[in-house]
């Protein structure tokens, strides 16, 4: 059996560089200008640092590109992928075909994942989309464990799921924080919050609270737990599921270093000593992320053993 | 206002006059065969149906394949055709099926399927290529270079994601050479669609198999956390953060879509009941008709803009369509809007020697009520209610049972699929 790959989500040059000492495999990093919801932002220069940095290490960055673009971004999009080919990362996410047919037309050879979030819901967009060129396709948090083994049974191509942190549940183009204030007349606001990624809704009815905020992309909203499966991996181990991510998107750096490091010791166990070992520190490290998990983000195990109707 | 750019290459000039000879379709949508026949009556020249399966909506009422047998028989008689939506993102249990579906379908004589999920788009190209393929709005679809991608996969449609303004399909248009279809009319997400799973998370109902319970149009309140410490960002009595779109209305955009040479517009809504369906399109098929017939002199008319009003309960904007929505496109606070009018009675018949209507009960009205008639052949007329009868010609003063058969006196003549709408006081 293979190992699979921890990936993570830096938000800084200097936390890449605590990450690697953690244990993280392979990191995901971009602008929001070209990717969605990314922990970090990192400029093109930034990037090519990291990349130096990463590779030196011997590990795997991506680069994401996974936007749902307009015709005015299209340009510079191009611009960026051409930048990237000339930086080497190891992977380019995507969602959107346009970034497919650029990569087509300027003969960019770095491997693609795909990456639209919500809609990669059954194996056979799986193997669509890497007939296509996508090496690897990164799963639906939306989906069941069942649901996630059959897909890697029947693809012919990586897959990689979020095994913690939170999720994205809406995105929209409009700007609803900004309206929100608008309406109310209090255009400082608007101002005061522009960085602000502290603001959440409260659903009364369910007592539930949603992290929210708005960048170029538009308003995005996640889910009120973060996922945690991580004494819930030897299915994953057994399926042979490639890639596992830890999406550390509005936590702190130490957060996701500890985070980190605690799912290095829970993928070592099982694959250097065996199952029992990561059998009888299991509890233990699922213990040791509730401590340090913030007062308002429940654990939880996403829509893993979750059914959903229609 | 946007700038309309004349557009030659939808023109001819017929007996001396430069007429628009390249009307887009009219798209309607209808949840029932009644619906269907409604929509295909009142003026639009296709229909968007969901079948039982594979489809969004999973809660309006599905059209089984014998009743799609019926409406495409139906649409025929008027050179309309029928589209079903099979536009789910699949989970692996739905993936059975589809081949014996796609044929049924395209056996009775559908002509298009609306689709999303790229499974559908592969099977249907194999088992049933005589089928058009429009893309889904499900998609999201943004920019020129992914439309560019379904076109060389070889779709015949695409429909655009709402959040696409004149501009930007002025380019796509110019860049791409494929039927672009775009929304005119009706509720719609204010998510990029696809792209929200509310409803999974809030009530384990997955959005995108057609399970969304509109969770964004509840209100929440808005809060900060200030190192750990939750501030509430409203203060006593303002309204709650609510992300309610108000509904689309592009009535007065129209000269604009039909310039920029947009193959389809579509209305959405097909949950909604008859009334809504007949009203949106009679006037809709106006606006497009009279504008093709003479786009120098066309002018917007008070009555239509009336008339819309009449079945609308939420307030309308124009969303993407002309630039970014602001907040005024939103509903905050309390929202619901009773209308004018209550759609009352559908025609099944009239005599023209006793003058006698016959009509099905849709809603409570009685003796001495104003009432409004209107329909595809008559000009709408107002009248008051005087002595009823029911089925058994027994005299009666108010018809208050659902779906009862009434009749009585109306001096002009009525036609099959008339409606009658009351005046609420
Ligand atoms: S909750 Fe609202 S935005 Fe989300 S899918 Fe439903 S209608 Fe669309």
């Amino acid at each position: 059996m293979k190992k699979p790959e921890l990936l993570v989500t830096p938000k800084s040059i200097p936390h890449i560089k605590e990450l690697i000492e953690a244990g993280a495999d392979a990191f995901v990093i971009g602008e929001q200008k070209f990717g969605l919801r990314l922990a970090g932002e990192f400029s093109i220069d930034e990037v090519k640092e990291a990349t130096q940095i990463i590779h030196e290490a011997g590990k795997k960055v991506y680069v994401s590109c996974n936007a749902l673009f307009h015709n005015d971004r299209i340009d510079a999009l191009d611009e960026y992928l051409k930048q990237l080919q000339q930086i080497g990362p190891d992977a380019i996410l995507f969602g959107d075909p346009a970034v497919l047919m650029s990569v087509r037309e300027f003969g960019i050879t770095i491997p693609l994942h795909w990456n639209p979030e919500t809609t990669a819901t059954n194996w056979f967009q799986v193997n669509y989309w890497g007939e296509r060129g996508a090496k690897r396709a990164v799963l639906a948090r939306e989906l069941s464990l069942d649901e996630i083994l059959e897909i890697k049974e029947n693809s012919k191509y990586e897959i990689e799921v979020q095994v913690h942190g939170m999720t994205c549940m809406f995105q929209s183009k409009r700007k609803l924080l900004g309206n929100y204030f608008l309406y109310r007349g209090e255009v400082m606001e608007i101002e005061n919050r522009k960085e602000n990624k502290n603001m959440f809704l409260h659903d009364k009815e369910r007592n539930n609270k949603y992290p929210i905020y708005e960048d170029l992309n538009g308003t995005h909203i996640f889910s009120p737990n973060d996922i945690c499966l991580i004494d819930e991996l030897t299915e994953f181990f057994e399926a042979g599921i490639d890639s596992l991510k830890i999406d550390g998107i509005l936590q702190t750096e130490e957060y996701i270093t500890t985070v980190t490091s605690l799912y290095r010791q829970a993928i070592d166990a099982y694959f250097d000593e065996g199952e029992d070992t990561y059998d009888e520190i299991k509890d233990e490290l699922f213990e040791k992320i509730k401590a340090i998990q913030p007062p308002l983000r429940p654990l939880d195990t996403g829509f893993i053993y979750k059914e959903t109707v229609y | 206002m946007l700038q309309l750019i004349e557009n030659e290459s939808i023109r001819e000039t017929i007996n001396g006059k430069r007429i628009i000879t390249k009307k887009p379709e009219l798209l309607a949508p209808a949840g029932s065969l009644e619906k269907l026949k409604v929509a295909v009556h009142y003026g639009a020249d296709a229909v968007f149906i969901g079948g039982q399966e594979f489809g969004l909506r999973s809660n309006a009422d599905n059209f089984t394949i014998e009743e799609m047998r019926e409406g495409v028989e139906f649409a025929k008689k008027y050179g309309a055709v029928i589209y079903v939506t099979t536009n789910i993102f699949a989970h692996n249990e739905n993936m059975a099926g589809l081949e014996e579906y796609l044929r049924a379908i395209a056996d009775v004589g559908v002509k298009g399927i609306i689709v999303a999920d790229p499974l559908i788009i592969e099977t249907c190209k194999r088992v049933a290529p005589e089928l058009e393929i429009h893309l889904s709005t499900q998609q999201s679809l943004s920019n020129w270079k992914a439309v560019k991608y379904w076109k060389s996969e070889g779709l015949d449609r695409v429909v655009l994601a709402r959040e696409v303004g004149a501009e930007e399909i002025r380019l796509i248009k110019e860049k791409v050479d494929i039927e672009i279809e775009t929304f005119v009319h009706g509720a719609m997400c204010i998510a990029y669609s696809g792209r929200c799973v509310l409803s999974n998370h809030m009530t384990a109902r997955d959005s995108n198999r057609g399970g969304c319970c509109q969770s964004c149009r509840w209100d929440y309140d808005l809060y900060e956390n200030v190192n750990g410490e939750e501030k509430p960002l409203f203060n006593e009595g303002d309204a709650p953060f609510a992300m309610s779109p108000k509904d689309l209305k592009l009535i007065e955009s129209i000269p604009h879509m039909i310039e920029l040479g947009i193959d389809s517009l579509k209305v959405e809504g097909r949950m909604k009941s008859i009334h809504y369906v007949a009203t949106v399109i009679s006037v809709y098929r106006k606006v497009i008709d009279s504008y093709c017939a003479d786009p120098e002199n066309f002018k917007i008319k008070r009555e239509w803009l009336e008339e819309l009003d009449r079945c609308a309960n939420r307030a309308t904007a124009s969303a993407f369509f002309e630039g970014e929505p602001s907040y005024k496109q939103q509903m905050f606070g309390f929202h619901a809007k009773k209308p004018e009018w209550d759609f009352a009675g559908f025609v099944f018949d009239y005599d023209e020697e006793t003058q006698m209507v016959t009509l099905q009960q849709r809603n409570y009205f009685k003796t001495g009520d104003t009432v409004e008639f209107f329909g595809p052949e008559i000009d709408t007329f107002t009248m008051t209610v005087g002595q009823m009868w029911n089925e058994e010609n027994e005299p009666i003063e108010v018809a208050n049972h659902p779906l009862q058969i009434v009749k009585f006196k109306v001096e002009k003549p009525l036609h099959r699929y008339n409606m009658m709408r009351r005046k609420n006081k």
